[in-house]
């Protein structure tokens, strides 16, 4: 009888310890530093991913909308996760979608591009990695949305999934 | 590119196999043949084989820089070193898991071939057990973590391994640790076979008990080694820092020391088989356990390669699984010998052995309790602690006291039933043990009691192990060279933490420091280039109020894959004491900041350490049998 009690008891506890670290397991460790002061953006001058020229920041961003700006590689596994999520928000006429090609061999950029479509509406390269500074990036993937004063006004670090998608079609709407 | 594909193949055909394996052993051990099927060997032996092509081919495509490989590419670049390029196999996810397997399947696979004597349906049942983990690493990686996934288009260049694992030291680190922890899988295989066919006896204690001491000294080589790395190269001058992963590694080996105590019993008496097979199920759960707290992204450090929730999911559930599964076992098949009287005499070997496991079980508790509380808070109550090393030092440092007493006196003691012997000699060490004590302690004018009485213990530990080294002379030698190196160990780290000393400066190229013992002068620096790295090493001359001097040259170094600055300590190792510098950069500015540290019998930590596991090695060598 002391016997099956123990084990009874035993039993929740261990079904216990399996709810603790299944819910802990979810608990994102990753720490995203929160933008506080919406950021201008970055004045720069870079090269045009198709046409070989230079454009500036301001014709960029010349328009009156909302730019999103994704930082991207071909080389980067979680960007080829995100893309077809980039794909869809591409569809959305209320923003554009900017992309940095970040440290790339170009030929492999293009064959990215052709293979899982193109969602931007310009893809500036960032050969040395120095535009991606200059916007505060961590690493690939990254992503930045731009509200209609040309501010920084959120930032995702890594991967964007379906919740971010959503975030960003309730700011942008 | 050919060789991940013949990896990636080779693991699913070890699979496979694995499934066959498992059905010639079921129909074997119902057939009424006396010997163990030949055919089992045979693919037992395929299995290694399948795994050990695949771990070369994951080697061969780091060593060829070969990017259309996903772990390799994230792990290795071109500019590597050839060492780092093969220890990096091991330095990720995906390729120590394949370790794992590897481990897994050759200690499957010796124990077939060393365990002729035992009885077949024993040594079948321990085979499947073991299937049944295999299995679930196999899945495990091919499901989440395969090390061989393709990437197109292939990558120019990889994304460089973290230079702090390009250490010597940390290169060998994880397979002893794992030949450790991987090895205590055996033991819990064949201790679930032994009670599910009643075979917890005398014979089994002594076969098992080999086993047992393997995994026991690589798991303590591997824990040593990991904690000099984290010494030298993570630059704060400590050893131990509580870190949950370091305590994940102490913890099995806590269960696995006192599990080694309890075998002993065994292999004598038919007594605490309770305690050897639980035991025996906790160190792989530990083992497992710390797996899944280390990869599963659960806890945040330096081992922590991926945060992937689908990998914790996995090992989380066949974690629970094992568990469900052993204690079930534990429970319907575990029967106390009622033959063999429960009544222990209070003073004899064994109840200073079942003294020693609940010692273990204590310190246990205080290092899963500091380890898994804030991962129980942060679930239940989303209040974020930290338990940090005054936690562990306050919980576990006056238990030691008495621990040391009991680890001299126990072994003195005879078995079922014994009066103490040589009174005289102990009280006198004893005596001399607090009185040497007292006078160090004066000298260095420390008054703390707690202080003395664990050096004190320590020191009558140290006394009475020698002592009988040299009486004894080979009789009972393993455990007293284990025990004379336990008492060392305390003995260095006690004085290590009183006799440390520390300065902590900004200083320019060309100036002097002086400070109450001595001067340190700062020379200049020179640039130094090597090929995955740019330095700037620091020359110093520091100079002691004996006007010693003694150079040190630290260095910051520039890792160019990934851009990564860490700081090389120069550490001069002399017998009696370390001379440890690290000098770091300054933002913006020509000043360095140094740290320059004396810390006092440093290499008897790690000597001792080296006794404790040759302790250990003596005993799986020796022949003679022991008293």
């Amino acid at each position: 009888m002391k016997n099956k009690l123990s084990l009874i008891i035993l039993f929740i506890f261990l079904i216990f310890c399996f709810i603790v670290f299944y819910k802990g397991l979810n608990n994102s460790n990753i720490y995203t530093p929160k933008i506080t002061n919406k950021k201008n953006i970055p004045t720069f001058k870079a090269k045009d991913f198709h046409l070989n020229i230079d454009i500036t920041s301001e014709k960029v961003f010349e328009e009156n909308i909302y730019y999103i700006v994704n930082i991207w590689a071909s080389w980067c596994i979680p960007c080829r996760k995100e893309h077809s999520l980039l794909m869809e928000l591409s569809k959305n006429q209320s923003v554009k979608l900017i992309g940095l090609n970040y440290r790339d061999n170009l030929k492999n950029a293009k064959k990215f591009i052709n293979e899982l479509g193109n969602p931007y509406s310009q893809i500036l390269i960032d050969t040395d990695g120095t535009l991606g500074v200059e916007f505060g990036a961590y690493g690939v993937p990254e992503t930045f949305l731009i509200n209609k004063n040309k501010k920084i006004i959120e930032k995702f670090v890594g991967p964007i999934n379906q919740e971010i998608v959503k975030k960003i079609k309730l700011i942008i709407k | 590119m050919l060789a991940s594909q013949i990896g990636y193949y080779s693991l699913i055909l070890g699979l496979l196999l694995t499934f066959t394996l498992c059905g010639v052993s079921i129909k074997d051990f119902n057939s009424s043949k006396k010997n163990v099927d030949q055919n089992i060997y045979t693919l037992s032996f395929l299995q290694l084989f399948l795994v050990i092509v695949s771990f070369l081919s994951l080697i061969l495509s780091f060593v060829k820089s070969d990017f259309s490989n996903e772990t390799v590419f994230n792990n290795s670049h071109t500019t590597k070193p050839l060492f780092y390029k093969i220890t990096g196999t091991w330095g990720n996810h995906e390729g120590s898991l394949l370790l794992w397997l590897l481990v897994l399947t050759l200690f499957i696979f010796l124990f077939l071939i060393k365990s002729k004597e035992q009885p077949k349906k024993y040594r079948i049942l321990t085979l499947l057990f073991q299937q049944l983990i295999i299995i679930g690493f196999f899945l495990f990686v091919l499901m989440t973590s395969n090390p061989f996934n393709y990437l197109f288009p292939i990558p120019t260049e990889g994304l460089g391994l973290n230079p702090i694992l390009q250490d010597p030291a940390l290169a060998i680190h994880p397979p002893l640790l794992y030949l450790g922890y991987v090895g205590s899988s055996i033991i819990f295989s064949a201790s679930l076979s032994a009670v599910t066919q009643n075979y917890i006896s005398k014979e089994w204690g002594q076969h098992i008990k080999k086993w047992i001491l393997v995994s026991w000294i690589f798991l303590t080589i591997g824990i040593m080694l990991g904690s000099i790395w984290a010494y030298y190269e993570l630059g704060w001058g400590g050893f131990w820092f509580w870190d949950p992963v370091e305590n994940v590694s102490l913890m099995p080996w806590l269960t696995l020391t006192a599990l080694l105590h309890s075998i002993l019993v065994l292999e004598r008496k038919t007594i605490l088989t309770s305690w050897v097979v639980i035991l025996s199920i906790t160190t792989f759960t530990l083992s497992m356990c710390g797996t899944f707290l280390v990869r599963s992204g659960i806890l945040n450090s330096v081992h922590t390669f991926a945060n992937d929730p689908a990998r914790g999911i996995f090992i989380l559930i066949f974690l629970f699984v094992l568990i469900f599964l052993s204690l079930g076992i534990f429970f319907l098949f575990h029967k106390e010998n009622n033959k063999v009287s429960k009544n222990f005499f209070w003073l004899s070997k064994e109840s200073s052995i079942l003294v020693n496991n609940w010692f273990m079980m204590y310190f246990l508790s205080v290092v899963l309790i500091g380890t898994v509380y804030p991962i129980f808070l942060d679930v239940i109550s989303t209040e974020k602690i930290s338990v940090g090393p005054p936690f562990y030092h306050k919980l576990i440092a006056p238990f030691l006291a008495p621990f040391l007493l009991f680890m001299a006196l126990g072994p003195k003691l005879k078995w079922i039933k014994s009066k103490i012997e040589d009174k005289i000699s102990s009280v006198l060490f004893f005596i001399i043990s607090v009185a040497l004590t007292f006078i160090i302690l004066k000298n260095l004018s420390i008054d703390l009691l707690f202080y003395t009485v664990l050096i004190s213990a320590a020191f009558f530990l140290f006394f009475t192990t020698l002592k009988e080294l040299f009486v004894k002379k080979f009789n009972n030698i393993s455990q007293l060279i284990a025990h004379f190196g336990f008492s060392l160990f305390l003995l260095a780290i006690l004085f290590n933490s009183i006799l440390s000393s520390e300065i902590i400066t900004n200083i320019k190229v060309g100036e002097k420091y002086n400070y109450n013992k001595g001067e340190i002068f700062f020379e200049k620096i020179e640039e130094k280039k090597e090929n995955n790295y740019n330095s700037i090493v620091g020359f110093f001359k520091i100079t002691d109020k004996n006007s010693k001097t003694i150079q040190l040259k630290p260095e910051v170094r520039i890792y160019n894959q990934p851009t990564i600055i860490t700081s090389e300590a120069d550490i001069k190792t002399t017998l009696l004491r370390d001379n440890f510098l690290v000098m770091n950069l300054v933002k913006g500015d020509e000043y360095f900041n140094i740290r320059y540290q004396v810390k006092p019998f440093m290499l008897w930590i790690w000597i001792s350490v080296l006794l404790i596991s040759f302790g250990g090695t003596m005993s799986l060598i020796k022949k003679r049998y022991e008293k």
